[in-house]
């Protein structure tokens, strides 16, 4: 039986090497060399990762791990109630009020942030309604705002997805015996339910938060040419300028960046409480 | 037994999507009582359970506390505590966590709750697991830890749902033993809900047998045991021979062909009755002397006593007897007139 399985996961272990190792080895490679004269001589150098250490580029990083932050922050704050509300509802509205959430996904999502540059610039859906109020108008595209909507917008699903089910796996038997116990509805939420839905929020924030600091689609759309978060400036490397080697060395700043972050965080849900014990088998590390 | 009431409940009826789960239910708790709803699966006994405890709303009825509407109380306000049927211990909190959690939410201070945690530890004998995750410990530990969660609130009531289900014979009788001391040591009233009769009629004072919704009988262990009203209660509560009768008049009582002395009254002249008799007041004598008389079926060796199977014509007739009978044989029985339980038809 296991014998089996082994042996049907070698195409699945190929084919993750070919598309997924590989292309990390080579990043890692290319970060660690530089490229000079004619005929091209490849050599071993810190220099990319020197380069890097300039105060410009440190400030991109800090500000896309701000708006990435900030983004996954407003996503929880949304997706939690949201998938409680949902958790909530009768078996049979319950898939249809998921798939509002998803629907929008099947959508591209060039379109769907396009979509909010129509709503949101200076001559744009929203400001005419807001004109009709009297008010605005007000400068929204190609700012902190409109890139944060776009993440949330985006990413929001992501954060519904496993919270919702974290929230239907906690057994309905315990939050009537911590009501039994004497626990008003907010104790109930806060010593049995988020406890509990801990692994759901963990996974939904490491899943929004790692697109959200990475994504160069968004910042470029709605935060425009000026607007440069740490997936744009890896884009350039490899795009405009041709810089590999020094785009390669981003790249893995980013990776160890993020990784570090969902370190943290995991250490930090341990060290908290010991809530971590009930689902740590369910986290996807 | 103080006699002062302390819930009432008056005519509760529950309804779920057109299913009447509970029918009207009559009953009275008294301070310090161990009351007990016994009854087969699917009754009620949960619901009516959960009414209590503030995790359901019935459809119509109400319920006294002390007096007080008790419904319009939120379940965390309630001086009622739970042991739930499936447990509902918190799995992200250790064993001493879990116990302690009650006496957290209202604020005690911590050397208090060790103390009474300290304790309670002690008396579910788990002391050295206080610190152990809940997914390594037994059943059987797991129930004990939901006993100790509840009582360790002293509240005014617990409710037991099946508490003991889950455990092996011996461990059961143990801890039946030890919730009995419990109740009479802390005063506390419980009402306990089983459906294996033994355990009511070991544990209680009251015994409140149900089936299907409706209170069948309320009495002691004693009263439901010997004067069972009705033939539900009768096959209920332990072994019982029911026979078709009929009622001559007050104190005699036909069936088997045979007219009988008993003690009952109050029926209508030949009406037709069951009749209840007890395994253990049935004797077995020599085919001539008996009232009625059959052959022996089967008999079998139950450690105490054999139980013979006698059958009268196609009826069967289970005897619990120290003395052993032989297969075969054609036997007479006899019954004490006291031993007769006259009862109205059942359904
Ligand atoms: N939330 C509910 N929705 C619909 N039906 C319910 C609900 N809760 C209970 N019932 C029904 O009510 C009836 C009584 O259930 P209840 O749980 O009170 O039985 P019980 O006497 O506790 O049985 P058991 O000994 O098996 O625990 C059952 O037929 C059950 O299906
Ligand atoms: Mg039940």
């Amino acid at each position: 039986m296991n014998e089996n399985i082994k042996r049907f996961s070698y195409p699945y272990i190929v084919w993750i090497s070919i598309v997924i190792v590989i292309p990390v080895l080579l990043i890692f490679l290319y970060s660690f060399i530089q490229s000079t004269g004619e005929p091209v001589v490849f050599r071993f150098t810190l220099q990319n990762y020197r380069d890097f250490l300039d105060p410009i580029f440190l400030n991109v990083l800090w500000h896309s791990f701000i708006i990435a932050a900030i983004s996954t922050a407003i996503c929880l704050l949304l997706g939690y109630p949201v998938a409680w509300v949902v958790s909530r509802l009768k078996p049979h509205r319950q898939s249809s009020a998921l798939m509002l959430f998803i629907l929008p996904m099947w959508i591209n999502m060039l379109l769907r942030t396009y979509a909010w540059i129509t709503i949101l610039s200076r001559q744009g859906i929203l400001n005419k309604i807001l004109a009709r109020l009297g008010m605005g108008p007000f400068h929204m595209m190609y700012t902190d705002f409109s890139v944060s909507l776009g993440m949330v917008y985006n990413f929001l699903p992501f954060m519904i997805l496993p919270i919702y089910t974290s929230i239907l796996k906690v057994d309905g038997h315990l939050i009537d015996a911590a009501r039994d116990l004497g626990a008003s509805g907010s104790h109930v939420f806060r010593k049995v339910m988020l406890p509990l839905t801990m692994p759901g929020i963990i996974t939904g924030v490491t899943m929004v938060f790692l697109p959200a600091m990475s994504t160069f689609v968004i910042p470029q759309l709605l935060g425009g040419g000026q607007y440069i978060m740490i997936g744009n400036l890896i884009e350039r490397q490899f795009l405009l300028t041709g810089d590999w080697h020094f785009g390669s060395a981003i790249s893995v700043v980013l990776m160890a960046f993020i990784l570090l972050s969902v370190w943290a965080m995991k250490r930090f849900d341990g060290g908290g409480s010991q809530a971590g014990t009930a689902g740590k088998g369910a986290l996807p590390w | 037994m103080a006699n002062e009431v302390l819930i009432e409940i008056k005519d509760l009826t529950r309804e779920f999507d057109g299913d009447i789960v509970l029918k009207g239910i009559d009953l009275i708790i008294h301070k310090n009582e161990f009351v007990t709803l016994l009854g087969p699966s699917g009754c009620g006994k949960t619901t009516l359970l959960r009414i209590i405890g503030g995790f359901d709303d019935p459809t119509s009825g109400s319920v006294l506390f002390d007096g007080m509407d008790l419904l319009k109380v939120p379940a965390y306000r309630r001086e009622i505590n739970t042991v739930f049927q499936k447990y509902a211990i918190f799995p992200h909190l250790n064993v001493y966590d879990n116990i302690a959690f009650g006496l957290r939410m209202k604020n005690l201070p911590e050397s208090v709750v060790e103390e009474k945690v300290r304790r309670m530890l002690k008396m579910i004998r788990l002391e050295k697991q206080a610190k152990r995750n809940i997914d390594a410990l037994s059943g059987g530990q797991q129930q004990r830890i939901a006993i100790a969660r509840a009582l360790v609130n002293q509240p005014k009531v617990l409710l037991l749902d099946e508490p003991l289900g889950a455990l092996d014979l011996k461990l059961r009788q143990e801890m039946q033993y030890e919730l009995k001391e419990m109740q009479r040591e802390s005063g506390i009233t419980f009402v306990f809900v089983t459906h294996d009769q033994e355990e009511a009629l070991t544990m209680s004072d009251t015994i409140v047998v149900l089936n299907d919704g409706l209170i069948q009988q309320i009495g002691s262990p004693v009263d439901i045991y010997n004067e069972p009203r009705n033939r539900f209660v009768a096959n209920f509560i332990g072994e019982s021979n029911i026979a078709r009768g009929k009622m001559l008049k007050d104190r005699r009582v036909e069936f088997e062909g045979h007219v009988f002395d008993c003690v009952d009254r109050g029926f209508n002249e030949d009406e037709e009755v069951d009749v209840v008799i007890r395994p253990e007041d049935l004797k077995i004598v020599s085919s001539g002397e008996g009232a009625f008389k059959g052959f022996v079926d089967a008999v079998i060796f139950k450690g105490v006593h054999y139980e013979i199977i006698v059958m009268v014509e196609d009826r069967e007739y289970v005897i619990h007897s120290t003395q052993n009978a032989n297969v075969g044989e054609l036997v007479g029985m006899v019954v004490a007139p006291s031993d007769i339980h006259v009862m109205e038809l059942g359904v």
